[in-house]
């Protein structure tokens, strides 16, 4: 037990002699909930619409209103013709472009079908996707809109006949402004943890093995468990600090709390921590300079996880294969936990399968690499 | 300035690229492992939402309604409610994102005619997911209670009962919408600072630590000499890495580049001579691989991933965020590219874009220049 003292000692002097590490530990998650808090928002509004009305008819204007009104739309320029709206797009003035024929508005009234065109920015697919598919909705209405107008005038035969019209009414639990910054300022938690864990324990191993003073700690009468439990306990507790920083910053810069219980937090952060510790001594047995560890540990590990983990991109959307692939990264199921804790406010009776996988992916994690690290020194 | 010297230190770097296998090996591989994630695996549509129904009304009128959902393909029905407290458990627990509810007597009010409502409870966590599925959501019963105006209109026998709008979309440059033609150009960017950001500065400092540095600065060759033969095999690699990545989107996803090549290179090379420079220039604030690593990751890396308008779009940034991508090359770049490889568009459409990368380059270059000129003096 003294002996793990004294490694972790001798860590925490290393951290502080670099004197810009420490700092940026610290800024660092700071600075990711500024980013991903203010910038990182896919939420679709004001998306940018060019107007060519041709008909200038009191329909022509209801139909324009309709895009307006439904707070999804701006109208960023009125133009002239078809061609003009296309080269809109084509600049990149709008996203899309309306385009609406002379004669709708007699037509609409005559019950005559009209063609109504609408074009879309396909370079920015995702706006370009959600955009379409509001303004199917807005157009599939005022449509909805005229026929019952009609339905009506048609006098006597009309009233007859009674048509539905389903409302939804939509209940939102958890975040009911829908921001999507409620959903990434928790996500910020996991990355940081995993930065810290798996890059920075990575790092401080193959240090030694690069400058030849791993050999010295061989030698010495550690053993290579005391040695390991040394290496990481100083990131378990900088990470505890930094879970900390980031619960305050996210609830002083977007008052955002966690509904859940503090403790289970804590807990669960420490059981995902096992995990990514693990596959940072992993990484450490199969690097031999500082460069290739930082490499294999963002681009194989920390990069695929936090695209496939479902932190901006659904797995849901994913294909069958890739999503099984995803059922071994244990940001997966941390994600829900984390999510779980601070929107939805549950505990751990919701919980238990997410805790069991990280448990399981933790022990077999921390048991294989330390294996493999032992072997190694041996 | 002597070329010879340039080109010694330009050999021994690149000897030193070539023994360390593993690395070079990685800023090769990296590239297409990335690609293959980010074209498989990566879509922001929203589909498979997975709905439970709780069915109050229990008629022909609401089994009919439902069957709508269950029709499109955006929702897979997951569980068959009995009472509404089953809601908040599977929506605690993460099973289903939505939960339609319709009411008692449903199918009376829909038979009379007006509004019939019906309710619709969401997870909001992830807004985006969320919002997709309430305009779902909506448009599915938009969709029913059109069908249901149309069927009345042909009873009281009005001409050509259908809907009078004939809704025409259609997508410019990307028609089926593809996440790949959108992601790729991003991907580019990225591979990009990874191997002329990251490995400039890496292995700069890397001397540094090694101490090998101090002995080059009392070698006769200048500091600049120094820099331009060690950044030139990573402005290389970048190249080469490039090139790999738009020959296999081209192979594994169809994507292809509708401008010219010449365009496509020379935005690239104007965008790497800003990379490299700022490599170097990261690498004269740090003293240790680690802090340089973590300097780059966070003032390059992850602004292209957020800031530069590769998933987030700039309009839903608060302004002073907005002021800050301008700052950001890799805004500039990726709407060139994107101009050039989806729009095809010439310089006419990118030249501001490649004149703002042009004065990146320069600035940084010469912040970097002259911060060698005072630590080597």
């Amino acid at each position: 037990m003294r002996t793990i003292g004294f490694i972790i000692r001798k860590e925490f002097q290393q951290i502080r002699r670099d004197r810009r590490m420490l700092p940026l530990i610290f800024i660092a998650p700071v600075l990711q909930i500024i980013l991903l808090g203010y910038a990182a928002n896919m939420d679709v509004n004001d998306i940018p619409v060019s107007v060519c009305d041709q008909d200038h008819t009191a329909e022509s204007r209801e139909l324009i209103q309709r895009f307006v009104g439904s707070g999804s739309f701006v109208v960023s320029r009125a133009a002239g013709s078809a061609e003009e709206a296309e080269g809109d797009i084509e600049r990149g003035a709008s996203s899309l472009a309306l385009i609406i024929p002379p004669g709708y508005g007699r037509s609409q009234t005559a019950g005559r079908v009209t063609a109504v065109q609408l074009l879309a920015d396909g370079s920015e697919s995702q706006s370009a996707a959600i955009g379409l598919s509001y303004a199917t909705l807005i157009v599939s209405r005022q449509a909805a809109v005229t026929a019952s107008a009609r339905l009506a005038s048609l006098g006597a035969a009309g009233r007859r006949v009674r048509s539905v019209q389903v409302q939804p009414a939509v209940r939102v639990f958890y975040n009911p402004t829908l921001a999507s910054r409620n959903f990434m300022v928790p996500g910020v938690l996991a990355m940081v943890l995993m930065i810290i864990t798996t890059v920075l324990t990575s790092l401080s191993i193959v240090k030694e093995k690069e400058r030849g003073t791993l050999e010295q700690l061989i030698v010495t009468p550690i053993t290579p468990r005391q040695l390991i439990v040394g290496k990481l306990a100083p990131f378990v507790l900088i990470s505890i600090v930094v879970i900390s920083l980031v619960l305050a910053a996210s609830l002083a810069l977007f008052g955002l709390s966690v509904r859940g219980s503090l403790l289970l937090l804590y807990a669960l952060s420490l059981l995902f921590m096992f995990t990514t510790l693990g596959a940072g001594l992993f990484i450490s047995t199969i690097s031999r300079t500082q460069q290739q560890a930082m490499m294999i540990a963002v681009f194989f590990f920390i990069m695929p996880m936090v695209i496939l983990s479902g932190f901006v991109f659904p797995i849901e959307s994913m294909p069958d294969a890739i999503q099984w692939v995803t059922y071994v990264f244990p940001l997966r199921w941390y994600f829900v936990i984390i999510r779980g804790l601070f929107l939805k406010g549950v505990g751990i009776a919701d919980l238990w399968k997410e805790t069991a996988a990280l448990a399981v992916i933790g022990l077999a994690v921390i048991v294989g690499s330390a294996l493999r690290f032992r072997k190694r020194l041996e | 300035m002597s070329g010879s010297r340039i080109a010694a230190i330009l050999v021994k770097e690149l000897r030193q690229v070539a023994r360390d296998r593993a690395t070079l090996a990685m800023l090769l591989v990296l590239p297409l492992f990335l690609l293959v994630m980010f074209g498989y695996a990566i879509s922001l549509d929203v589909k498979h939402i997975q709905l439970a129904v709780l069915d109050w009304d229990r008629t022909e009128g609401s089994r009919g309604f439902l069957q709508q959902f269950l029709h499109s393909e955006y929702f897979d029905l997951r569980a068959v409610l009995q009472d509404e407290a089953q809601i908040d458990h599977l929506l605690d627990n993460g099973t289903v994102l939505v939960a339609l509810v319709v009411p008692r007597g449903f199918a009376a009010a829909a038979a009379a005619g007006g509004d019939a409502e019906v309710q619709a409870v969401v997870d909001g966590s992830n807004g985006t997911t969320a919002a997709t599925a309430i305009g779902y959501v909506q448009a599915v019963a938009a969709d029913y209670s059109q069908r249901a105006l149309v069927r009345a209109l042909k009873r009281a026998g009005a001409p050509g009962a259908r809907s009078t709008i004939d809704f025409r979309p259609r997508v410019l440059f990307n028609p089926e919408l593809r996440s790949a033609n959108f992601l790729v150009p991003g991907l580019i960017a990225l591979v990009l600072i990874m191997s002329a950001v990251m490995s400039t500065a890496l292995s700069i400092v890397r001397e540094k630590e090694r101490g090998t540095m101090e002995q080059l600065v009392v070698s006769p060759t200048r500091p600049l000499e120094l820099v331009i033969g060690k950044v030139i095999p990573y402005f290389l690699i970048g190249l080469v890495s490039a090139a790999t990545v738009l020959a296999a989107s081209r192979l594994l996803f169809g994507v292809t580049v509708r401008g010219s090549w010449l365009d496509l290179a020379g935005v690239t090379v104007v965008f790497l001579f800003g990379c490299v420079g700022f490599g170097v220039l990261l690498s004269t604030l740090s003293d240790s691989q680690q802090v340089a690593f973590i300097l780059s990751v966070f003032l390059t890396l992850l602004p292209v991933f957020i800031l530069s308008g590769f998933v987030f779009p700039f309009r839903n940034m608060p302004r002073i965020i907005q002021a800050v991508t301008y700052v950001m090359p890799g805004r500039y770049y990726l709407a060139a590219l994107r101009a050039i490889m989806l729009k095809g568009a010439g310089i006419a459409v990118y030249g501001r874009q490649l004149l703002a990368l042009a004065v990146y380059g320069v600035v940084v270059s010469g912040l970097s220049i002259l911060r060698l000129r005072r630590s080597a003096s």
